[in-house]
């Protein structure tokens, strides 16, 4: 394949809002580097600064501090109109007075091109994006899937080497939203154009992305795979964000780790310290407390269960946390109910515990 | 069914009373012979329309083509329009800058749009006047200052009322300007500029299209009553040049023609209601 330099190096990048004591830092001292080639994923809850991380790679706001180089090329004081990237918005920004064709060859237009070949590109967007036959119906006519499409091809259009997305499905009903996926991932493989993805959705981010980067509180959390970040969170925020873990306080002991109530777990570090447990609701099984073999939580009692078609989804309480534990209705496992009052112990997969400092 | 009838007749009977009614009386009597000492004379006559394109002879009634009154009407468009360029030219960026205040300081800036019409119109020409006259504040600090050696004309000239039109109508244009850049969706601005417009193209080929029916409310609002206006020729014109307000307001004070005035009132009225008609019928076309 092509070269897999950095297609955006962002070194120490801050941005501060505000002075002195009301001062809010929206990002504190950013430093990533996306591949070229890249779907890349900034993931985070609202106000963690992942967008206007994005609106300073496309140019709509300046740095506090650091920088940005596009393709080994520092963007500071280059205006968006200069920058080899495109946005994708989050509620799309058509323009409401052109037509889709006149939507999608804005850029172009913009750039001087000649007709012909604004008119050929077009034709391939629109194509791209399967919306022939839409060339000249306006926005207020489209259904919001439709507007989603107009806007991506509007994007790729002028040829971005980067494209940025804005959290483009969050405007989209579920079904769509599913679908959107898929054909978005599809569009960057065959395209090969780094894209950028923000959103705070980690199915979305899961699904699509080659790499993720968690933010919160203006910093980024973890950087990796889609896997690592699942698997292996690297904080307590990571593990909450990403999948909700269940967050258990302990303290190391010499036998393990030791958390009120639920016995001994097996983990190492610091004899004496503050740590915390995250194990995911899905791998955890329930058992009858007669079963209660060492290693195991428990005792705890079945405070909830919640029906969910394909599992079941249950509250356990008796631990200074309630605990969330999820079932598979089929498979080995879906024989297994318990019903409110159960006395229960709960097993852990081997190496599903994962030991947090707190 | 019934009811809703008869919610609406006062406004139905204001509108027939205070509208239709006095239309219909002035296109009346554009067609009747004036009386001795103003009203008219229950006798259909096109003479107030004749009237306004020839001259008639007074010893063998020949006809004579007389391009004065159309001159006036020429004068009051090109006044009225070059007033509407005026205030668009002031009033865009005035609405731009309110529309882009903090929400708790956007109702102060439009009251202190509205801080002139506390006073009275009249009022209002008359200091802009005394301001603009040869004795005014402007001429005498350049005089006290030396940098000019007389009065500069400022007063009784087109300039006058054209700055005596500006001032009068500007409101009518920020206004409408304002309702439409504050429904404004700034992210097409940015849009834009990531879709590699600079300021001056996004300017031509985003903001000015969106904006474009508060441009037209606004237009219409300014050059419509600009058109017909009669204080600021009558003061600041020093009525040395007239425009068709004040021939029409003399044709019902001095001169008692009263069909000559509904005749000019009529004509007026449709050069109005053609203009409404090419702007909707572009906007509709626009639209479709």
């Amino acid at each position: 394949m092509q070269d897999h330099g950095d297609a955006c190096r962002l070194t120490g990048l801050g941005r501060t809002y505000g002075r002195g004591a009301t001062a809010h830092h929206a990002l504190d001292g950013i430093d990533l580097a996306i591949r070229a080639n890249e779907f890349f994923t900034l993931l985070g809850p609202s106000g963690c600064g992942k967008t206007t991380l994005l609106r300073l790679i496309a140019g709509f706001d300046q740095p506090t501090t650091g920088e940005i180089a596009i393709f080994g090329r520092n963007v500071a004081g280059l205006p968006p109109e200069d920058r080899p990237v495109n946005t994708v918005f989050q509620h799309y920004a058509l323009f409401p007075h052109l037509t889709v064709a006149q939507n999608v060859g804005f850029a172009l237009r913009m750039l001087g091109r000649p007709q012909a070949e604004i008119a050929s590109t077009v034709g391939r967007m629109v194509e791209l994006v399967g919306l022939e036959g839409m060339e000249q119906r306006r926005p207020d006519q489209l259904s919001g899937g439709q507007k989603q499409r107009v806007a991506l091809a509007r994007a790729l259009a002028p040829g971005p080497k980067i494209l940025l997305l804005d959290e483009p499905l969050s405007a989209l009903d579920a079904k769509l939203r599913q679908r959107m996926r898929s054909e978005l991932k599809a569009l960057q493989r065959e395209t090969g154009i780094t894209f950028v993805f923000v959103t705070h959705d980690q199915d979305e981010a899961l699904a699509m992305s080659d790499r993720i980067a968690v933010m919160q509180g203006g910093r980024v959390q973890q950087l990796g795979r889609p896997e690592e970040i699942y698997e292996a969170p690297a904080n307590r925020f990571v593990a909450d964000f990403i999948g909700g873990a269940n967050l258990i306080p302990a303290r190391i002991g010499a036998q393990g780790a030791q958390a009120e109530g639920l016995g001994v777990v097996p983990a190492t570090g610091a004899i004496g310290a503050d740590v915390t447990l995250a194990i995911r609701p899905e791998r955890l099984s329930i058992l009858p407390t007669e079963q209660q073999q060492p290693g195991d939580l428990g005792p705890l009692t079945v405070a909830e269960r919640i029906y969910m078609g394909n599992e079941l989804s249950f509250r356990l309480e008796g631990a200074t946390v309630p605990l969330h534990v999820t079932l598979p209705r089929g498979g080995l496992r879906g024989a297994q109910d318990f019903g409110l009052g159960e006395a229960v112990c709960l097993r852990a997969d081997p190496g599903a515990i994962r030991v947090l400092a707190s | 069914m019934k009811l809703h009838r008869i919610l609406l007749a006062p406004s139905l009977g204001t509108i027939l009373i205070f509208m239709a009614l006095p239309i219909a009386i002035t296109t009346l009597f554009s067609v009747l012979t004036p009386a001795q000492y103003g009203g008219v004379i229950w006798e259909p006559s096109a003479e107030a329309y004749i009237r306004l394109l020839f001259e008639r002879d007074i010893f063998d009634d020949t006809l004579t083509f007389n391009a004065d009154y159309l001159q006036i009407l020429g004068r009051s468009v090109l006044q009225a329009g070059i007033a509407t360029v005026l205030c668009l030219i002031i009033g865009l960026p005035t609405a731009w800058f309110i529309a882009t205040r903090p929400a708790g300081q956007k109702s102060l800036w439009l009251m202190l749009v509205t801080v002139p019409y506390w006073v009275n119109l009249l009022v209002r020409t008359i200091a802009l006047l005394l301001i603009l006259r040869d004795e005014g504040p402007i001429n005498g600090t350049l005089q006290s200052m030396g940098l000019t050696d007389g009065p500069l004309p400022l007063a009784y000239n087109n300039f006058a009322i054209g700055l005596g039109l500006v001032s009068s109508f500007l409101p009518f244009m920020i206004l409408p300007l304002y309702a439409a850049i504050e429904r404004f969706d700034f992210s097409l601005l940015e849009a834009a500029y990531d879709l590699h417009a600079n300021r001056r193209k996004a300017f031509f080929a985003v903001v000015l299209p969106i904006l474009r029916p508060g441009l037209i409310a606004g237009g219409l609002l300014v050059f419509i009553p600009g058109i017909g206006s009669y204080l600021a020729p009558d003061i600041l014109g020093g009525g040395k040049t007239l425009m068709l307000g004040n021939l029409i307001g003399m044709q019902f004070q001095g001169s008692r023609n009263w069909p000559f005035g509904a005749a000019l009132s009529t004509i007026l009225m449709a050069v109005t209601l053609v203009a409404l008609f090419i702007v909707a019928r572009r906007a509709a076309r626009e639209d479709a």
